[in-house]
């Protein structure tokens, strides 16, 4: 079955089984294998991906489904000389202990930055209406899709704090 | 995963034909249905992938209520306008359900039907009335903790999962559905789930083909909306029971009521009787307690979900008395 993706901005032409989950095309088939395999069935965030502006469990989702999708993996965030701003955050706050999840840390917390400007509520938010305020609770309860086995968590919601308080 | 065919149709026509054959399942954010296809607990021959179908919008009713597009995932909706201002208890029941991510995916139309989380129903080398008809069922007699207090049967406990579905409960929602001949028709929510019976493995009202379009909510009635899920983390996990509450005092005596209850039934659990009993009435412990004990009349555990009959009792009377609390 044939596929056509942008990722990180450039054409991707994928030729692969209908099975195939996006996931797997990105690290199987186009070697991109900065995105993670933790569980495979959407519990860990690992593989969390930002597809036309939206972060998803790339596990749970099949590559054909995406056919002419926008796709931003950890690779299209930054590089190693030209890192982004939370991933600078990360290194800074020392986000991570084995870094087996920081790809879909970041990837997350980018996407849900955005949510946040757009209004968006989550389940601890006082109100459903108004600007929401970026509390450690709040990080937390966002960041909640993604698990990290060396619970580096409170080191993490200072990295996504300190990034969003430099952006804004 | 079992090999299958991968169809997307262009239109509604297309769609319900393709699904009406024979081993073909409609994919939608595909969150539930893939993770049973991994495991193979579901195994369809082709999948009638509906993304690009024309159902992604939310739009206002004649009659002031709100006509909820099957493919509006879980995300839009719990930041829609429309909704955080008249139906605040949907976004609440939504953004207490899965993770940002899983909501971005999820649909209207796919977590109504998303499956029971049993982990005998996941465990393909167990017995499972649900999975395998006829086969048994290996909760019964065994970890229960996830299992039914009420609805269920000798064939199968287990329970709906869904959040989203409990908050539309209580606010009466119907469900829209397109056939294989083109034609629509609109089943209320207490009416689309079955409950198992003899017959696990029939979860709804839906026929072959048939195409969940849209969920309509009536207008908003006044009053305070509540939900309050209980669960085992603070954040992404099922719940063990919720309460969704619509509850409108007026000269200090309960005028409108609705209350749905999660985690504790097959589906989304309303009781409009014992409702009766709350209506017209001054909000009291007392009162509330009342309620509670018709509620549960007959519930019964199954060892391992003993806990949920006073769990469900003290989150029923605590979401009450918070829901009247003004009028107090
Ligand atoms: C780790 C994890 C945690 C979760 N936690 C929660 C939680 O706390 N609360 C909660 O409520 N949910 C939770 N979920 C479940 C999630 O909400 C559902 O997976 C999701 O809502 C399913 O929607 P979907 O669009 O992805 O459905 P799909 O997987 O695409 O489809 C599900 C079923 O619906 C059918 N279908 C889909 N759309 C239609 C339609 N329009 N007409 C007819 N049939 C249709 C499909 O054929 C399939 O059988 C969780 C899921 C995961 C993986
Ligand atoms: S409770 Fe239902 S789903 Fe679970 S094992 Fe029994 S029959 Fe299967
Ligand atoms: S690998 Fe996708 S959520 Fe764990
Ligand atoms: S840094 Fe090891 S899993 Fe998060």
């Amino acid at each position: 079955m044939h596929t056509q993706l942008t990722i990180n901005g450039e054409n991707h032409d994928l030729e692969a089984d209908e099975r195939t989950t996006l996931l797997d095309a990105l690290r199987q088939h186009l070697r991109l294998t900065g995105t993670k395999k933790g569980c495979d069935h959407g519990q860990c965030g690992a593989c969390t991906v930002i597809v036309n502006g939206r972060r998803i469990n790339s596990c749970l989702t099949l590559a054909c489904m995406h056919d002419g999708d926008e796709i931003v993996t950890i690779e299209g965030i930054g590089t190693a000389t030209d890192l982004s701003v939370l991933q600078q955050a990360f290194l800074s706050a020392d986000g991570f202990q084995c870094g087996y999840c920081t790809p879909g840390q970041i990837c997350s917390a980018t996407a849900m930055l955005e949510e946040v400007k757009a209004g968006w509520p989550s389940h601890v938010s006082d109100r459903l209406d108004g600007a929401p305020e970026l509390s450690d609770e709040e990080i937390g309860e966002r960041m909640s899709g993604n698990l990290c086995r060396c619970a580096c968590y409170p080191n993490i919601v200072a990295a996504i704090r300190a990034a969003a308080g430099s952006a804004a | 995963m079992r090999p299958f065919d991968y169809v997307r149709p262009s239109g509604m026509p297309e769609a319900t034909r393709e699904a009406s054959r024979a081993g073909s399942a409609f994919i939608a954010g595909g969150t539930n249905l893939l993770d049973l296809m991994k495991l193979e607990v579901m195994a369809p021959d082709r999948l009638v992938d509906i993304n690009r179908l024309d159902m992604g919008e939310c739009s206002a009713t004649p009659a002031g209520g709100l006509r909820i597009g099957a493919l509006v995932t879980n995300s839009d909706l719990a930041a829609d306008e429309h909704v955080r201002r008249d139906y605040p208890l949907l976004s609440r029941a939504l953004l207490a359900g899965a993770s940002g991510q899983l909501r971005n995916k999820a649909t209207t139309g796919g977590n109504l039907l998303q499956r029971t989380r049993c982990y005998y129903f996941y465990d393909t080398s167990a017995p499972c009335n649900k999975r395998e008809p006829g086969s048994g069922c290996s909760a019964i007699g065994g970890a229960t903790r996830l299992h039914a207090i009420l609805g269920a049967s000798e064939h199968c406990i287990a329970t709906h999962p869904s959040d989203m579905a409990v908050a539309m409960q209580a606010l009466d929602a119907a469900v829209e559905i397109e056939n294989v001949e083109g034609q629509t028709r609109s089943v209320p929510l207490s009416d689309f789930y079955r409950l198992p019976g003899d017959t696990p493995q029939v979860e709804t009202v839906l026929g072959s083909g048939d195409l969940i379009t849209a969920v309509v909510l009536p207008a908003p009635v006044k009053g305070s909306q509540i939900y309050r899920k209980v669960r085992d983390r603070a954040s992404y996990a099922f719940a063990l029971v919720s309460v969704a509450a619509v509850v409108g005092v007026e000269d200090g005596t309960i005028g409108s009521v609705a209350l749905a209850f999660g985690g504790v039934a097959p589906r989304p659990w309303r009781d409009h009787e014992a409702e009766r009993i709350l209506a017209g009435e001054r909000p009291s412990d007392e009162l509330f307690a009342r309620f509670a004990d018709e509620i549960l009349r007959e519930a019964r555990g199954q060892g391992g979900n003993d806990f949920k009959i006073p769990l469900l009792r003290r989150t029923l009377i605590a979401t009450l008395q918070s829901a009247t609390d003004e009028s107090r």
